[in-house]
């Protein structure tokens, strides 16, 4: 038989039927697939996604034929959270060339951490700001390394420009307790403003 | 998050695709959960038997369908949305449309989270 079907394919529970997303970014070696990596039931996957070399993704392959790609991966995992339910979570790349693939990937998210790394705070700017123009909630957990200065909360706030409802979480992306507390806080950040259904 | 030089010959998706490059139906993203709801795979192409075989051993997303066969997800979801049109494979709608997801789904999502720590 056919090469996919010796592998283990790890199926999900056969009751779970409905899928959440939330997207992991950051700058560049922040942490992204370490973080998924620790929330993961599953060794991360690796998808490969085409975009054009203008950085737009291609999910609809028509007229592509005359254009250069390239092949992005990106790294995810899954949690089941219940009979019913799993949640995935996708380490999206934050450098303005992926920003076509990174709407592609909000399609349907719930929301998105942004992992930030204090000695490379400046790396973050783009990242934040790119969410303040996209529709997407998010928020903002310091993955703290080792070494890394530590700064005040307001500090931080002040240099990342962040709104005041905006969470501000630390977490360690190798700890799993720390980091389900990262996405707890964007996730009660979220139940927070849900929009007013009968307003 | 790694780019691949020269990435994968899109000649190879169009043939796998039939030269088609759309979904048959739009409404299928990475999380989109699939299964089989056909055994028969006689007449099918070789790409999309793979498919439905793959989706006889249960439940799964289309990311994780994609990189079980080893294509890129754009043209999963294109031999997914034919093989929803044909009965081959049973498609769920999404837990978080467009817009703003439910009360319900976060609440479960906050609960399954909480559940872990």
């Amino acid at each position: 038989m056919g090469s996919a079907l010796s592998s283990d394919p790890a199926y999900l529970p056969p009751t779970v039927r409905r899928a959440a997303k939330i997207l992991v970014t950051g700058h560049f070696a922040v942490g992204k697939t370490t973080f998924v990596r620790t929330l993961s039931e599953i060794e991360p996957l690796r998808t490969e996604e085409v975009m054009t070399r203008a950085g737009e993704l291609v999910d609809d392959l028509a007229g592509v034929e005359g254009k250069t790609t390239t092949t992005v991966a990106i790294d995810f995992g899954r949690r089941t959270l219940s009979d019913t339910l799993v949640l995935y979570l996708f380490g999206t790349p934050g450098q303005d060339r992926f920003v076509h693939l990174w709407e592609g990937f909000a399609h349907g998210a719930l929301g998105a951490l942004v992992l930030v790394d204090t000695r490379r705070l400046a790396d973050s700017f783009d990242v934040v700001a790119r969410l303040e123009d996209m529709a997407l909630p998010y928020a903002v957990a310091v993955n703290h390394f080792d070494g890394a200065p530590r700064y005040p909360d307001d500090e931080l706030r002040q240099a990342l420009d962040l709104l005041p409802d905006t969470p501000l979480v630390t977490c360690d992306a190798r700890d799993r307790p720390s980091s389900v507390r990262a996405v707890i806080g964007l996730v009660d950040h979220l139940l927070l403003h849900l929009p007013q259904e009968h307003p | 998050m790694t780019p691949v030089p020269g990435g994968r010959a899109l000649v190879r998706s169009h043939v796998v695709t039939g030269g088609r490059g759309t979904p048959s139906r739009n409404t299928l993203d990475h999380v989109t959960l699939i299964t089989a709801s056909r055994e028969d795979v006689e007449g099918l192409e070789p790409e999309t038997r793979r498919l439905v075989r793959l989706c006889l051993g249960g439940w799964l997303s289309v990311a994780e369908a994609a990189v079980h066969l080893g294509l890129p997800v754009s043209v999963t979801k294109v031999l997914v949305a034919d093989l929803v049109d044909s009965g081959h494979v049973t498609a769920t709608a999404p837990a978080a449309p467009a817009g703003a997801p439910s009360p319900q789904l976060l609440k479960d999502v906050l609960d399954g989270l909480r559940a872990l720590l």
